[in-house]
Formats: C-alpha cells, structure tokens, sequence
C-alpha cells in the first residue's frame, strides 16, 4: 500500500465496496444514529443532551451512559456471534459456508475484543459508576471530572474500533492478537492497528476510572462507615477496581511493544531479531487473567446483594464473603500460566500453575455457599434480579467445574484451545458477568429513572438468554471433547453439524432474550407513569443507595449519613424509622455539586482523530489530535470555577434526621 | 477425507496411553467435581422454591447471616476437593509431561515437525524421508517428536493421541505419543495461525510394523527432494490439498529451520543423515515460560 | 486538646478508628489517587523492566551493553537527575511558604537540571543510532530504547507540566488547586528518581 502525506495510507480501497455484509452493517448502524441525531435535533433537545448528559460529571450520569454504551455494543458483537454460529451451523464437510477467512477471521477477533472490552468491562465499569458512591454515602466520586473524561475515553475506543467495519479491516488474529501472526510480518493491514489504538485510547479510561473508584471507596465513605460496614458490591468493586491498577498498566505497556514492533521495527515479539512471541503470551496473561475478575468480581458483588434483598436476609457470611473477595484479588496474579500450559514450560511449572489455579476454585466455592445459605430461612421473592441470581448459581457452578478441570495439566493437553473451552468462557462469562450485568440492571434502574422495568418481559428475557445459553454452549462442550478447536472457518467432519445447528439455535434464542429486553425497555418508559417509584425503594433494600428518592438528587445526600453498622438502611428500616441519622454538620457549610465540563467529550473527539490518524499513518492528523487533547488539557487547568453551589430539597432533607449542628 | 466425514469422538475415543491416561484423568475430576456441584444445584433450586414468599409452612429466620461451623464445612468442601484434584494435576503434570518418554517393546521413532503457513511438515531424521500433511507411524511404536515453525504459532494436535503442543519459531518444543492400533487419527492445529488454519489438517496414518516398513521404502523411492529450493515451494504460503512426500532429505534440515539458518542445498540419501532428536541442542532454543 | 482531635472521639470519649471518620479532605483525596496512579506507573515500568531482563541477552550478533554503553556519561545524567530531585524538594519548601520567588528559582533550576538530563539522554541515543544500534537492530536494543525511552518521555512530559505549573502560579497564584497539582507534581518527579535508580542499577551497572 503506498503512502501520502495527506491521506496516509488512506484510500479508496479501504472501502470494502465488494463485500456487501460490512457495508450492510455499517448502513444500518449509520441510519440509526442518524435517526437518533435527527430525532434529537427535531424535539430541540440538543441543549439538554449537552448540559445533562455529554458534559455532565454527575457519577449517576456517567454510570447510565457507560450503560448505555454497553447495551450498544452488545448489538454490535452479538451480530457477530449470529455470523460467527451461522457460519458454522453451514460449514461442515466440503461446504465453505458464506463468510471467507478473511472476514470470518475478523468476525471473530472482533466479537472477542467488543463483548469484553466494550460489553463486559463497560457495564461493570457503568454500574460501580452508578452504584459505589450512592452505597458508600459520598456525594460523587474522587475526582468527577476525569471520571467524564474515562467514560469519553471508552466511548472513543469503542468508536474507533467500529470504524474499522467500513474504513478499512478489523485485526484477523484472535481477540488477544498473539504475535508474530500479530507482527508486520504477518499482518500488515491495518486491522491490528485498530486493535492496538482503540484498546489504548479505551486503557487510559479503565485505568483513570480505577484509580478515581479505588481513592472514592478508600477516602470517600460517609462517617461511620468502616471497613466491616462496608456493603459487600462496594467490596468487590474495591477488587475490581486495586485490579485494574494493577493490571492495565501491563496491557497498555505489552500493546505498547507490540505497536513498536509495528511502527518503528522494533523486536520485541518477532520471529527475528532476537525477539521474543513467548514473553507477549505471557504479558498479556498477566494482565488478561486478573481481567477476568476484573469482570466477574462486581458480578459477584450485585448477586451478593440481589440474593439478599430478595431473601429478605443479610448476606450470610458478610466477613467470608470479604475474606473471598480479597483473596480472588490477589491470587488472580498467580495463575496466567494455565492459559498456555501447551508451551511446553515443564512439569513442575505446570503442576504449580494448576494447583493456584484451582486455589481460586476455594473462595469462590465459599461464596456459591454463603449464597445457598442466605436463602435458606428467607423470605424469597422471584424479581426478575433474583431469577438472574438463581440462574447465575446454577449456571456459573457448572463453568467453574470445566475451569477446574482444564486447571488440571494434562487434561488441557486435550482441551486447550478447543470448543469446550470457547463452551468454558462462555459459561462465566455468560452465565457470570452477563447475567450479573442485567441482575444489576433491573435491580437498580428504579433507582436510576424512578421507574421500575416491566417485570413480565424481564423474565422472558431472562428465560430465553438461560435456555439459548444451554442450547448454545452445552453442544460446544461435546464438540470440544471430540476435537473440534476453536477459531476454525469450517471443518470437514459432516458429523458436527448438528450440534452446530443446535447451537446456531441456542444464539437465536439469546438474541430473542436481547430483543425482549429492548421491548422491555420501551415498554417500561411509555407506561412509566404507572410504574413510578415514590418510596425510593422499590424492592426493600438493605444499603445506603436505597435511602435517597429515585432518581437521586445530584448531590445524592442532603446530608452526609452517620453509619453504625452494616445494612445501615434496613437498619433503619426494621426500626421502624424511614430516615438516616445524619453526621454531625456545620450549618454554615454550603452543599457543592460539581460543575459540567466538555473537557473528557472534547479530549475524546481529539483522542479518536488521533487514533485514526496513527491508524492510517496520516502524521500531520494525529499531530493535531495530539495538540487538541494538550490545549483540552490546559484550559481545564486554567478553569476557576469547579463547583456549583445548591440548595438541598426539603424532601431530601426529610430523608436524614438529626444530629443537630453542634 | 472420506474416513472421517463420520462422527468422530475425538479426546473421548483415545487410541494411545496418553490419550487414555488424559481421559481417565478428565473422568475422574468431573466426577469428583459433580458431587459437589449437583447437589449445589438441587440445593440451589430447592432452597430458593421451598423459601419463596408465599409458602406458609417455611420456617423462616431472617437473622440466620453466621455460624461458625456453617462456615467451617463451606470453607473446608472446597478445600478437600482441590487438595485432591490438586494432587491428580502434580501427578499428572509429572506423568504426562509431554517431553517424558514413552516405554513400550517396540523401539521408537523420531519425527520432527515443521508447521508452515499452512501446512504440516514431517522430517523422519534417521529415515531420511519426508512427508507433508501426513504422518506415518508404525503402530505400538512410541513416537518422539521434536516440534518448531517456520512462520507464526501453531500447535500440533491429534485428539484421539492425546496432548498437543505448541509449534514456535526459533525454538522446539518436544512431545512424546504412541498409537495402540492400526487406524488414521485426524490431527490438526490447535492454535490459530491465520488465512489457511481451518485447512491445516493431516492425518496420523498408524500402519502394522511390516506396511510401515513398506511404506518407508516407497517413500525412498520418490524421487523428490526436501532441499533448499523444494522448501522455499513448501513455505510459500497456501494450502497443501494432497499429502506429498520426500525421498531424500538434506542434512540438518531441522535444525537450521530452528536457526533460521539456509537449508542444505542437495539432499543426502544416507539412512544416519540426523542426530536422534533426544540430542539436539535444547540449552537455547527448548520453550520455557518465564 | 484541638478541635481536630475532638472530631475524631466518640462522645463516650473513645477514639473514632481512622476508617470511620467520613470523607477525607480534598487535600489528601488528591494526593492518594495521585498516588495510586504512581503505582500504576511504575507497574508498567515493572512490564518494561520484565522484557528488558528477558531481552537482555538477545543481542542477534549485535553489540551489547557492556560494549555501548558510557557509565562515566551516565553518571552524569544520574547526577542531574538526583540533583534536580534535591532541587525540587526546595521547590516543594518554597511553595510550602508561598514564596513565588524562590519557587520560581528552584522550579527552574530543577528545569535546567531535567533539561540536561533529557539533552544527555539524547545524545547517547543519538550515537548509538549513528552506529547502527538502534532500537531495529536486536531485541536487546529494542528493550533497552523502549525501557529508558519511557523513562525519558516521563521526564519529557514532567518538564512539560513544571512549566505549566509555573504559568499557573503566576497566572493563579497559590490557590488550593495549584498547590494540589504542584504537590502532584513533585510527586510524580521523585518517583521518576526511583524508577531511574532501578533503570541505572539494572540497565548500565548490570550491563554485560
């Protein structure tokens, strides 16, 4: 491909004009954020989309629209999993299917890279956001303003990787892009670029996000609230969170060699040179296995407290289920070598590595258990959270029994890389971080909107996403064990196919679980007058978030709460009182709400120029990006006024009662 | 490809004793596993129904959030499980440690293996022949393999043989398997290598000492070369539709793969043309894990 | 006893643990993330670090450390670095007593102390690409620009941020906000003083 100095390597031959799948796509998505921008600009609510939500540093705000992000991406990478399963489902014996390697191969890197990155981590991310500060008593967030800027971040990442659909080509190496397929050598497209700057772009928001999260938990809680009284969400979203700090900065610097490799001939991971593909792999495990919880250990925190609320208990084992949490986090540093024990690192290395692994089986083995016992005695109530619960317990035991299996060496000689571990992933990430995602979505979008969502189609969604994920992995698992690996175009066993066609149906019936969700949605808003929530807590709740009115004035509380022991809400509750204690308080004490402010929409516009531009080598663009994010920098710095002062609503007021001002 | 256009069962149909040993081992942790993991699941279930909301005759206890020796049995469940499952994965990882060799009667072959873009490459060192997209062995015999790639990963896999392992640039890897009985056993690459991968299949032909000798000879008489201007063919990215074969190979092949150094430019016939793959520098180039 | 002290009993007159004692002033909210973002920091510098040993010895029939590298030019840089970290300890003082003066002479003194370190830094690297070492010619090389390149473009944007902070004193004066990123920044340039440490022992006195 030659180059330009004003387009790069930019031309009209990076329009997939011949394949009309892509451009399809891509048709679609254009027509309906036209549709929305146009809808937008029609009702004049331009102004308001503006100062309430793209410049808003509200923690609630930003956690709905990492939400929101999420739920889109799921669109995106679920088309792909439709393809992906189609393919398939067709491809058997001498049949090729419709989708040709190049473009299967990027089907797939594709879905592997969105569902984690931008579905998973962004719906976990977008429900701390939401929930921490509410649960912990603080008004916002440590720092509100960069907690804007991590959001746009991961906006711009997600962007630019769906610009690759139409401007170019997505990476074809698998979602972790393993070198030297990943090197110039092999791959000299564009498509690992796209990776590489979208996941960079998205990093710096993650780790941002971590560290804003981690000093909120840590610096931010509402007087009274020690370690022990901490609800047990906040608990896991401090995991997740000392998590990301520690880990991201290992993904930013191992994709930071490997774009060395690409951009400056650097050897890091190539075949020549005296490079090193083994030391990726292991890189990029380092940061990819603490990732996993970084996922599922919020998930284990909205079950923690949908079990509860819908037992009408405390959580059992409150001090266990801590205990756990933080020895997942640690040990999940230990274990990255179970994704490759077919590198040939010898016996004892192995067999250290497959005894830590299943090490991490004990705490989450020990939480499974206080769930069991937190419902035994309860007073059960079957919300749809609680069903997700339910199907989460009974789902994610069976992804953990096949993780412990290939935890065993020898028995992933058989497995590794094969479907039965696509079927493994698929169960707790599915049956884990999904479920958990959407347990907390229902849970806490009376919270969000003042509105609970429709609780029939929520549980047809529920059911159609459990039984499709069973007819879509449980055949995945078989095939697996008779040799079928994972990332092939077609196969020639003709014996196959059904299980593939079972599958393919079992994707069909998740993607009805995901229609019924939207459907959900939009019933929920138009008749949302019927559905209002006055009291602030619709489901009985047992932590702080609960006390306030739904949705939550932007300052959360009038006044800080004095905490005196875990569950403090339904402490309060039982005592008969439907109001806090409030800290002792300075009268003459202004309550501050945080300025709006563009910085993180427009650092992000400079961001995604920048990453296009570095995409497609058009050095002048990407200078400029480059600037633009500097000068967004600088007149943030030079800003002067930070916060807005208001006055609390008696209504919330009411909410808190006492101390008197000493 | 007819033989295999019928259901194959792969890793649950083992024709060797690693691939028996590694089925045994996958049966026994599932079972100990499912002993816990159904009755959690009927627990799961029954706890939830017989405590719902409207069922007058549950007994409830709504303070029932500790007790120690509640604690203690959800602690120490998991705990005996992994200090069992853990002692079969340290066993097992020393068992069947893909280097470990195989005893048996019948006296070992050496293969070596090049994965190339997208194709199978077998070297038979102390038989001076060559196959690609087609492994012959003799049955009973232990086959010692000594693995690398001449281009991105691979990893060579026969399920129904047992263990795979990686293929990587600049370095080999080492594998131990035996097949018990006559028979063709699918084989493939496990590891995703690019455009051609889903096309990189062969097959392990396992033939009667006697056939193999047969087969041993025909191949000799091939008058093709594995030399540094056949390989160069053999490299070139693209798919390999019908296995071929190799009369004569060049001296060292192997090994210079590995060193990224130029192949031998004629080939030589003689029947000792390469060390046994069990002496071959490892100190540089053997995989490890940091 | 202070008001302070008081805020922090319970009115039986016990001590209130240090975890109960409600949201933590904006001082100390500022400096801990900060903090935690250092450690992120240096976590990707423990990646670099990691490949750099890997690496270490792939020198492709290249030259290695031993034969490049000029521990007496080194010691210099070193000695700017350690000293620009003195200097900006004063720095530290001078804001702590609000005098612009002598932060503006010890905020340009450490400048001209990074500054030299950066130029020193350069012309190493500009010399070893002269002779054909470059970061292309073997993974070793490769480790070594991308490890103290890192280290360089930390310092690089360091001396970027002191020179903002500068602006601000003079433009904002000491207000609560500017002595918070100033009392960040002075973290950030010690910890670059760690990390060089660890750059300066492993790279060129472990080279070999």
């Amino acid at each position: 491909m030659s180059s330009s100095v004003l387009l790069g390597k930019l031309d009209w031959s990076a329009i997939p004009l011949n394949e009309p799948l892509p451009l399809i796509s891509a048709a679609v998505v254009v027509a309906v954020i036209a549709a929305i921008l146009g809808l937008v600009t029609y009702k004049r609510a331009w102004p308001y989309f503006w100062k309430e939500w793209i410049t808003s540093v509200d923690h609630k705000r930003v956690g709905v629209m990492y939400v929101v992000l999420a739920l889109v991406m799921l669109l995106r990478g679920f088309a792909d999993a439709l393809m992906m399963r189609s393919q398939l489902a067709m491809a058997a014996g001498t049949a090729h299917g419709y989708l040709p390697p190049d473009h299967y191969n990027q089907i797939f890197s594709a879905h592997g890279t969105i569902m984690i990155f931008f579905v998973a981590m962004t719906f976990m991310v977008g429900l701390m956001n939401f929930v921490v500060p509410l649960q912990i008593g603080a008004r916002d967030v440590a720092f509100p303003v960069l907690n804007s800027v991590s959001f746009w971040l991961t906006a711009s990442g997600a962007l630019l990787l769906n610009m690759s659909l139409v401007i170019g080509e997505f990476a074809r190496t698998g979602w972790l892009v393993y070198p030297p397929l990943s090197e110039l050598a092999y791959s000299p497209g564009v498509g690992v670029d796209y990776y590489l700057w979208s996941l960079q772009i998205s990093g710096v928001g993650t780790l941002l996000s971590g560290v804003n999260l981690t000093t909120t938990i840590l610096k931010l809680r509402a007087p009274g609230m020690g370690y022990s009284r901490m609800p047990i969400f906040t608990w896991t979203a401090l995991a997740s969170n000392l998590l990301i700090i520690a880990a991201f900065p290992i993904l930013t610097a191992t994709l930071g060699m490997l774009l060395l490799d690409r951009y400056l001939g650097f050897h890091f991971f190539t075949n020549d040179g005296g490079g090193n593909a083994m030391m990726y792999i292991n890189l990029i495990w380092a940061w990819g296995h603490p990732e996993v919880y970084i996922l599922i250990l919020p998930a284990f925190g909205v079950f923690s407290e949908v079990i509860a609320t819908f037992s009408g208990k405390a959580l059992f084992g409150y001090r266990s289920m801590v205990i756990a949490t933080m020895g997942i986090c640690i040990l999940s540093f230990m274990v990255w070598l179970h994704h490759f024990f077919t590198m040939g690192a010898g016996a004892d290395v192995n067999g250290f590595f497959g005894i830590m692994t299943m090490i991490i089986a004990i705490p989450t083995g020990v939480k499974v258990f206080n769930w069991l016992f937190t419902l035994y005695g309860g007073t059960v109530r079957f919300n749809t959270p609680l069903l997700w619960a339910i199907g989460f317990m009974i789902t994610f035991v069976i992804g953990g029994m096949t993780g412990v299996l290939m935890a065993v060496p020898p028995a992933d000689f058989v497995l590794h890389n094969s479907l039965f571990l696509v079927a493994h992933f698929h169960n707790v990430v599915i049956g884990g971080v999904v479920f958990g995602a959407f347990a907390g979505y229902t849970y806490w979008f009376p919270k969000a909107f003042g509105f609970t969502l429709d609780e029939r189609l929520g549980k047809a969604s529920f059911w159609c996403w459990l039984i499709g994920f069973y007819l879509a992995f449980m055949p995945l698992y078989l095939l697996g064990l008779m040799g079928a690996t994972r990332r092939m175009q077609h196969y020639p066993e003709t014996g196959w196919q059904p299980m593939m066609i079972v599958a393919l149906v079992g994707a069909l019936v998740i993607f009805a679980g995901i229609l019924l969700t939207i459907a959900q949605l939009v019933v929920s808003i138009r008749t949302r007058d019927q559905r209002r929530d006055h009291s602030g807590d619709p489901w009985q709740g047992r932590t702080l978030e609960w006390s306030t009115r739904s949705p939550p004035p932007e300052y959360n509380f009038a006044r800080l709460p004095q905490i005196k022991g875990l569950d403090a809400w339904h402490q309060a509750r039982e005592e008969g009182r439907k109001t806090l204690e409030a800290a002792p308080y300075d009268p003459a004490e202004k309550l501050h709400v945080p300025r709006g402010s563009a910085t993180g929409f427009v650092a992000a516009f400079f961001s995604v120029a920048m990453g296009f531009a570095l995409v497609w080598h058009i050095w002048w663009l990407a200078i400029i990006g480059l600037v633009g994010i500097v000068a967004t920098g600088l007149v943030h710095a030079w800003r002067t006024v930070h916060d807005i002062e208001v006055i609390p609503e008696d209504t919330d007021l009411a909410r808190l009662i006492g101390p008197s001002p000493p | 490809m007819s033989v295999i256009s019928s259901l194959q069962v792969g890793v649950l149909d083992p024709q060797g004793p690693v691939a028996a040993a590694e089925r045994t081992i996958l049966l026994n942790a599932t079972v100990i596993m499912l002993a816990v993991i159904i009755p959690v699941i009927l627990l799961t279930l029954a706890f939830a129904w017989w405590f719902r909301a409207g069922n007058a005759k549950a007994k409830r206890s709504p303070d029932f959030a500790y007790s120690g020796p509640v604690e203690v049995v959800v602690w120490a469940i998991p705990m005996l499980i992994v200090l069992f499952l853990g002692g079969i994965a340290w066993i097992g990882s020393h068992d069947l440690d893909p280097p470990k060799r195989i005893l048996a009667k019948h006296s070992p072959i050496d293969v070596q293996v090049v994965s190339l873009d997208w194709k199978w490459l077998f070297i038979y060192p102390a038989l001076g022949v060559a196959s690609v997209n087609k492994l012959v062995v003799p049955a009973g015999a232990p086959l010692r393999l000594q693995l690398t790639s001449a281009t991105v990963m691979n990893s060579f896999f026969v399920p129904q043989l047992g263990s795979q392992i990686y293929t990587m640039a600049g370095m080999s890897t080492r594998l131990n398997l035996l097949a018990d009985k006559p028979g063709v056993y699918p084989g493939l690459s496990a590891q995703f290598s690019g455009q051609g991968f889903s096309d990189m299949r062969f097959n392990v032909q396992a033939l009667p000492e006697g056939q193999f000798n047969q087969w041993v000879a025909t191949a000799k008489r091939n008058p093709a070369q594995l030399t540094a201007a056949t390989y160069a063919q053999l490299a070139k990215p693209g798919l390999q539709a019908t296995p071929l074969e190799f009369g004569a190979i060049g001296q060292g092949v192997f090994d210079a793969i590995v060193d990224a150094r130029p192949l031998p430019v004629s080939a030589s016939a003689t029947e000792s043309a390469a060390s046994p793959a069990d002496d071959a520098s490892t100190s540089d180039h053997s995989a490890m894990a940091m | 006893m202070t008001d302070a002290q008081i805020s922090q009993m319970t009115p039986e007159g016990s001590e209130i643990p240090i975890s109960e004692r409600g949201p933590a002033p904006t001082r100390v909210v500022v400096s801990y993330g900060f903090w935690l973002f250092i450690l992120s920091d240096i976590i990707l510098f423990a990646a670099l670090f990691a490949a750099y040993a890997v690496l270490s010895g792939q020198t492709a029939g290249g030259p290695s450390g031993h034969q490049l590298f000029d521990r007496g030019h080194v010691l210099i840089e070193t000695a700017c670095l350690l000293l620009s970290s003195f200097t900006c300890g004063m720095f530290s003082l001078a804001i702590d007593q609000r005098s612009a003066r002598y932060t503006y002479v010890f905020g340009a003194i450490t400048f001209a102390l990074g500054l030299g370190f950066i130029g020193l830094e350069l012309s190493e690297f500009t010399e070893m690409i002269a002779h054909g070492n470059g970061p292309q010619r073997s993974a070793f090389l490769s480790a070594f620009f991308a490890l103290v390149g890192m280290h360089g473009t930390h310092v690089t944007l360091g001396l970027a941020w002191l020179l903002g902070m500068l602006a601000q004193v003079a433009t904002l004066g000491f207000t609560p906000r500017v002595v918070g990123r100033l009392r960040c920044f002075s973290l950030f340039w010690h910890a670059l003083d760690v990390v060089w440490i660890g750059v300066f022992t492993i790279v060129y006195l472990g080279a070999h």
